[in-house]
Formats: structure tokens, C-alpha cells, sequence
């Protein structure tokens, strides 16, 4: 990764013990778009806002909720093309762990396999920290899993969270929505509301994207489902 | 002379009803001397997770303490007990990876999963190729005689004693027959709570 230039890490502490270009990473987090993942008894869902900023582009040629493997999915906030690179990273892993165990990857260990991957670039030459955080959703033995995966390379196992802008008042709603006993479908509802609670406009199924995990594995919904769901809430 | 050949030994599996069971012989030597007769090449990976490692004696070793490593790895990272078949997995992953000199042995594993307690056994050859039948599986330098004895003895759904009797039986006339293998043999039979150690007291020679 480094160029003869550049052998010295970018990322380097300040004398108050903290390292600003992650500071910095996350407040490129902050400022992209909204996402939101819950935990439900019986699956994860996964849903983030997909606003252009022009009317003339294709909205659904760009994806950003990405399958990793048949039972894991993933969504962003922060910068789309540093995103890029971690799916193909995070599948590349997947398919790794598949050949030497021939068993697919569990969700915690892809989840610590790929914050490993951006640790390293809070410490390498040449290279600064990605400027996305991650929620990777994923259903193995029996049960659903959700984690936040941050530029540091810290990750958080959550019940149901929000990143991106407004992440504030998208996790203290979900505080207040959020039970243990919810079903998937309670749980997407409940997702759409909190990625309402921020948007500006009117909210279609051209402009969010969801993605549910469970027993049958990750999934898309499609544009026809999300405006079933859409229907439900207006 | 092979040198799949040269330090002589044998290992034998079987399934059984709710139990599997691995045997091994005790010779160690170079080509016809024979050096010692407590070589053990059947050892425990996990509680009830063995593997057998006929064929050359260092390749033995080492492939043994490489796929120890690697087990205590995965457990610590992953937080769980390894599975026989991903076992196979492994062991099929480290002796490909010397697909072009590769180590001189033929593995055995025998094991138990570790929930649903179910059976499990697999030979690979020296490059990784697996084999699970539902049966019995052999390796080492009187693989044939084994294949007989054991085509003729195993029943389906053994209980425990008649598994052990029948292992030891298969695999004392077997190595009998051969002249790089023998001088005692150990028995383990692997149940879902206990696993039994026996030696056996056979011809000396």
C-alpha cells in the first residue's frame, strides 16, 4: 500500500491522546446519508436513504445495500466508493473462510475479519482510514446478528442502531420504538419511521432501499415490496 | 521403496452406533529395523476428536503439532469447538497447500460432532483428496490386508464392545501380515461421554 514516498503512518496520535483522522472519518460518516439496522426475533432489516441530487440519475443502477454471502448483507454511511472497496474485501473474505473450512463464514467472525482490514489502514504508510461505517446484518446458528463496523476498526454488536446524518435522534427513536419481542415485519416498519423521522420530502421506493436476514438468508426487498410497506405507513 | 514406506505404521476407523472408534500399531522403524515399539500415531485434537497419521514418522510430527495450532486457533477465535468435518476441511487445506512436495502421510479422523453427537469418519490421501464413507476407513503400509479384515468383519450400528472387538480383530490380523507394522497396537473407542483407551498384547514381531 505504500509508495516509497509515504513509509510513515498519516494517522498519528494528537497530544491528547486521540487520532483526528478517524475523528475526521467519522465526521465523514456523519454527513452522508442515513441508515438503520434492527435486530428482530426472527431476522434483521437493514434500510438506508438513497437521495440524488439530480432528477436525471438512474436511481436504480447505483445499490447500496450488498449481499456478502447468502445470509450476510451490509449497508453504509459515508463515502459510496470507500464502501466499494469493502464489499469486495469483506466477499473475497467470505468465499476465503469457505475454502479453507468449507462451512460459511459466521457473522462475527466476518464482522471482526473486515474491522481487522480497516484497522489497518488507521496504521499503515501511505494510506488513510476509511471514511465509511458499516452495519453488516447476518443470520447464523439460529439466530440474527447486527453489527456497526467504524473507520477505526471498532465494531458494536447492536439490537438496533442509526448512523449517518441525524444518527442522533434515529437511535433515541429507536429507543423508544425498539422491543425485544419485535417480528421481522414489526421491525422494517419500524425502520422505514426512523429513516423518516430525517428525510426531507416524500419517501418512495425509489429512493430508500431495505434489505431483511433470516432463516432463508439476505435478501433485497424489492421496489414492489418497499411501497407495500410504504402503503402501510401513510 | 516408497517413502510412504520407509518408517512402516497403520491406522484403522470405524463408525459404530453412536460411537466411532481408531486404532493404531506401535511400530517405529527404518525400513526393516525396527527402532521402537511406542510410537503412537493416533492423537486427540479435541474431546472427542481424534486423527490418525500414518506414513512417514516426521511428517507424523509435524503435521500433527501444524494442525494443532491451527485447531487452537479457530477455537479461540471463533469461541466454539471444532467440528470433524471441518477438521477434514483443515487438514485437506494444510496438505494442499504442499501440493508439490507434499507431507508423506495419509490421514485418519474419527470424531464425534461436537451438539448432535454424530458419528463422523474420513481418510484423506497425501495431497488433501477426501474420502467419507459410512463404514470404515484404513491407511498405512497394510492398507489392503485392512481393507479385507474390515470388509469382512464391520457390521452396520455396532455397539460399543462389538465395535472394539471387531477393530481390534481387523487390525491385529491385518498388520500380522506385514512386516512394517505391528509390535502392539492402541484402540480408542470414542462414546458421546467417555472415550476408552486400550492397549492390545499381539505377536511381537
Amino acid at each position: 500500500m505504500a509508495t516509497e514516498r509515504y513509509s510513515f503512518s498519516l494517522t498519528t496520535f494528537s497530544p491528547s491522546g486521540k487520532l483526528v483522522q478517524i475523528e475526521y472519518a467519522l465526521a465523514a460518516v456523519a454527513a452522508g446519508a442515513p441508515a438503520v439496522g434492527i435486530k428482530a426475533k426472527d431476522g434483521v432489516v437493514l434500510a438506508t436513504e438513497k437521495k440524488h441530487k439530480s432528477i436525471l440519475v438512474e436511481e436504480h443502477s447505483i445499490i447500496k445495500v450488498e449481499m456478502i454471502t447468502d445470509h450476510i448483507g451490509m449497508v453504509y454511511s459515508g463515502m459510496g466508493p470507500d464502501y466499494r472497496l469493502l464489499v469486495r474485501q469483506a466477499r473475497k473474505v467470505a468465499q476465503q473462510y469457505f475454502r479453507t473450512y468449507l462451512e460459511t463464514i459466521p457473522t462475527t467472525q466476518l464482522v471482526q475479519r473486515l474491522a481487522a482490514i480497516m484497522q489497518e489502514y488507521t496504521q499503515s504508510g501511505g494510506v488513510r482510514p476509511f471514511g465509511v461505517s458499516l452495519l453488516i446484518c447476518g443470520w447464523d446458528t439460529d439466530r440474527p446478528y447486527l453489527f456497526q463496523c467504524d473507520p477505526s476498526g471498532a465494531y458494536f454488536p447492536w439490537k438496533a442502531t442509526a448512523m449517518g446524518k441525524n444518527f442522533i435522534n434515529g437511535k433515541t427513536f429507536l429507543e423508544k420504538r425498539y422491543n425485544e419481542d419485535l417480528e421481522l415485519d414489526d421491525a422494517v416498519h419500524t425502520a422505514i419511521l426512523t429513516l423518516k423521522e430525517s428525510f426531507e420530502g416524500q419517501m418512495s421506493s425509489d429512493n430508500i432501499e431495505i434489505g431483511i436476514c433470516n432463516a432463508k438468508g439476505f435478501r433485497r426487498l424489492t421496489p414492489a415490496e418497499v411501497q407495500d410497506y410504504l402503503a402501510n405507513i401513510a | 521403496m516408497s517413502i510412504l514406506n520407509y518408517n512402516g505404521g497403520c491406522v484403522v476407523a470405524m463408525k459404530g452406533k453412536n460411537c466411532v472408534a481408531i486404532a493404531c500399531d506401535l511400530r517405529f522403524g527404518v525400513q526393516s529395523q525396527t527402532i521402537t515399539t511406542d510410537f503412537e500415531r493416533v492423537f486427540e485434537l479435541g474431546p472427542q476428536l481424534y486423527i490418525g497419521l500414518p506414513g512417514l514418522a516426521t511428517d507424523t510430527q509435524t503435521v500433527y503439532q501444524r494442525l494443532q495450532f491451527r485447531i487452537k486457533m479457530y477455537e479461540m477465535r471463533e469461541g466454539r469447538r471444532m467440528k470433524p468435518q471441518t477438521l477434514m476441511a483443515m487438514a485437506q487445506n494444510l496438505l494442499y497447500e504442499r501440493r508439490f512436495g507434499p507431507y508423506f502421510v495419509e490421514p485418519v479422523i474419527a470424531g464425534l460432532h461436537p451438539s448432535t453427537k454424530e458419528p463422523y469418519i474420513c481418510a484423506l490421501d497425501l495431497i488433501g483428496c477426501p474420502c467419507e464413507p459410512a463404514d470404515f476407513v484404513v491407511s498405512g503400509t497394510c492398507s489392503e490386508s485392512l481393507y479385507g479384515m474390515c470388509e469382512t468383519t464391520w457390521r452396520e450400528d455396532m455397539e460399543p464392545e462389538d465395535l472394539f472387538e471387531c477393530i481390534s480383530q481387523s487390525l491385529v490380523n491385518a498388520f500380522d501380515r506385514d512386516a512394517l507394522s505391528g509390535w502392539g497396537a492402541v484402540v480408542h473407542i470414542i462414546e458421546h461421554d467417555k472415550v476408552t483407551t486400550r492397549y492390545l498384547k499381539c505377536r511381537q514381531d
